[in-house]
């Protein structure tokens, strides 16, 4: 599983209320979430970010609130994976249970640049920086979890495991 | 084998004997809850995994508190989806406008989170009820979809890292200086996935509404849990609520930590912490060059009677400054009414402040108190980040009651004894 795009940059401590400003959870709708993505952080983001880019953080991405709606609308906003150099534990749950890849890269974090274009394997965590002919170690994402990822998520992960064992009894 | 109070509680949940920091384990969880936020997504996912019944209608809670009173439509269409969901499924525990509170105030309130207990919150600072020895975390509204199914949940254990705190408070100083110290020294992530224990002497003294003070902003330190070991005061504040049994956890005394602070906290002054992050922590004396627009008191964090108590002392027969909005929030309908009977409201209304019905609002910037460009609040909340209580151009500066009172009446951050 490969995603590539162009480099978004943050520094550290992206907070959920610079993801997904609270006055917009008011709803849960995916589309209207991904509008004001970033928003606090760039207010240009949500306009200029195009499917497949990708956001490279620094340390504790997605601290602050437990609200889903962050991972939500990032993905929605069309961002093909996160890299950071560490995640705040409730944002990394979130992130994979909706679907969001996300790996931890200090290496990475550290080398991008805005708008570098970047490929990522999820399946070998091999991160490849095309404007720098670098490459960056991120570890692999384990069969199981590309498999949730692919789908779109734990809940349908979970149907869909459901659904196989209905068929298998 | 030696274990922390957090690794005792997750073994009995996961019916095991012992276990280490890393592994993966599935616990039976004796709580969840959600809000009027995070709940329409746990029950949309809920839903969509097509699941009929909920795992136990009286071990889930689900608190409209964040819009509420609802703001606008789209908070209303968001609050019905909870309680048409509780309705649908028998959940005894939706607290309705009129009879709901802040939910980290009102479900310890309500003896409905216990010690021993596993709580798992689609709300971050779900961590407030390790005040009480509970394991109690705050995950994504997925994750509660989950366990209001099947009422398990699966974890990596945290390591555990204990902070000792000795000597004596001085005057003015209590819980949320102290946590705020904590995460100044440590950072916004200098506990990430771990496991926070709080200790010693001052924490001993402390009572429950600092306990819960302190817990509640493990989180901001990037905490799974802030823990305390229930004793004495504990006991005091659980006897008469609980609904349920009940069970106190020590950690063994060789138990292993990852790390171990150890501080002497007698000189520590009241604390700020600056925009934008609860790390930025100043003492207050620092710091009374800092005009304000308006000051908060109230939330998860500092909105319960002893922190209205504290409030009022300091503003009883004075005046908020004309520059200054003060808007207080007692966390829950009993706070409200207690604080009414100890003539507490009357205080506020005295030195004209607004008194409002519980909600977070202001406090995440929902409602009840948004800030425009430039505008500075002192607030005994959580969070300071950029355009956390309005416009991205405005400044959130997080303190104790005492010096939220004091900075209302001064019109500039102020130290207690300075007013």
């Amino acid at each position: 599983m490969k995603v590539r795009g162009r480099a978004w940059k943050f520094g550290d401590d992206v907070d959920t209320d610079a993801i997904i400003p609270a006055r917009y959870l008011n709803t849960s709708d995916p589309a209207i979430l991904a509008s004001h993505c970033m928003e606090d952080a760039d207010p240009a983001f949500a306009g200029r970010v195009r499917i497949g880019d990708l956001i490279v953080g620094g340390r504790n991405f997605g601290c602050g609130s437990s609200r889903e709606h962050a991972p939500v609308s990032i993905k929605a906003a069309g961002i093909s994976c996160v890299i950071a150099h560490s995640f705040a534990r409730i944002f990394y749950r979130n992130a994979f249970n909706m679907g969001l890849p996300i790996l931890e890269s200090p290496e990475a974090a550290e080398s991008i640049q805005p708008g570098d274009e970047i490929e990522v394997d999820l399946g070998s965590g091999l991160i490849v920086n095309h404007s720098r002919q670098q490459t960056y170690p991120a570890q692999a994402i384990p069969p199981f979890m590309q498999e949730l990822l692919q789908v779109g998520g734990l809940m349908p992960y979970v149907e869909k495991k459901t659904a196989a064992q209905v068929k298998g009894a | 084998m030696p274990m922390t109070i957090s690794e005792k509680i997750l073994a009995e949940h996961a019916d095991r004997e012992e276990l280490r920091p890393d592994e993966l384990i599935e616990a039976r969880v004796d709580f969840a809850l959600g809000n009027d936020i995070t709940a329409p997504l746990a029950i949309e996912a809920f839903r969509q995994a097509g699941a009929k019944g909920v795992f136990d209608p009286e071990r889930i809670a689900l608190v409209p508190d964040h819009f509420t009173p609802n703001k606008d439509i789209a908070s209303a269409i968001q609050a019905k989806l909870l309680r048409d969901f509780a309705g649908e499924h028998g959940i005894v525990n939706y607290f309705e406008v009129g009879r709901m509170g802040i939910e980290h105030a009102l479900l310890p309130e309500q003896g409905l989170v216990l010690p021993g207990d596993v709580v798992i919150g689609a709300d971050s600072h779900t961590c407030t009820y390790g005040a009480l020895g509970a394991f109690a975390t705050g995950v994504g509204s997925t994750d509660l979809a989950a366990v209001m199914m099947t009422g398990r949940i699966w974890f990596k254990v945290p390591a555990s890292v204990k902070f000792i705190y000795r000597g004596k408070l001085r005057p003015w100083v209590g819980g949320k200086d102290l946590i705020l110290h904590t995460i100044g020294r440590i950072g916004v992530d200098g506990a990430r996935y771990r496991a926070m224990e709080f200790t010693g002497e001052v924490v001993d003294m402390l009572p429950m509404a600092d306990r819960f003070t302190m817990s509640n902003m493990a989180i901001e330190a990037g905490a799974k849990v802030g823990i305390i070991a229930p004793d004495a005061v504990t006991e005091e504040y659980v006897k008469g609520r609980a609904r349920r049994g009940y069970r106190f956890h020590q950690s063994d005394p060789d138990a292993s930590y990852e790390a171990v602070y150890d501080w002497d906290v007698s000189g520590l002054e009241p604390v700020v912490a600056v925009p934008h992050l609860p790390s930025n922590v100043r003492g207050v004396s620092e710091l009374s060059h800092i005009t304000i627009d308006q000051v908060v008191i109230g939330s998860c964090t500092n909105g319960r009677l002893e922190d209205l108590r504290i409030a009022a002392t300091i503003l009883k027969g004075r005046k908020v400054s004309p520059n200054v909005r003060c808007i207080v929030i007692p966390a829950t309908q009993r706070i409200y009414r207690q604080a009414l009977r100890e003539g507490l409201i009357e205080v506020f209304l005295d030195a004209e402040a607004a008194v409002s019905t519980p909600t977070c609002g202001p406090c995440l910037g929902g409602h009840m108190g948004i800030l425009a460009p430039g505008e500075r609040a002192v607030a005994t909340t959580n969070r300071n980040f950029v355009g956390r209580m309005g416009h991205t151009g405005s400044e959130v500066y997080l303190s104790s009651p005492a010096v939220a009172a004091a900075s209302a009446i001064a019109g500039h951050i102020a130290h207690p004894d300075a007013v």
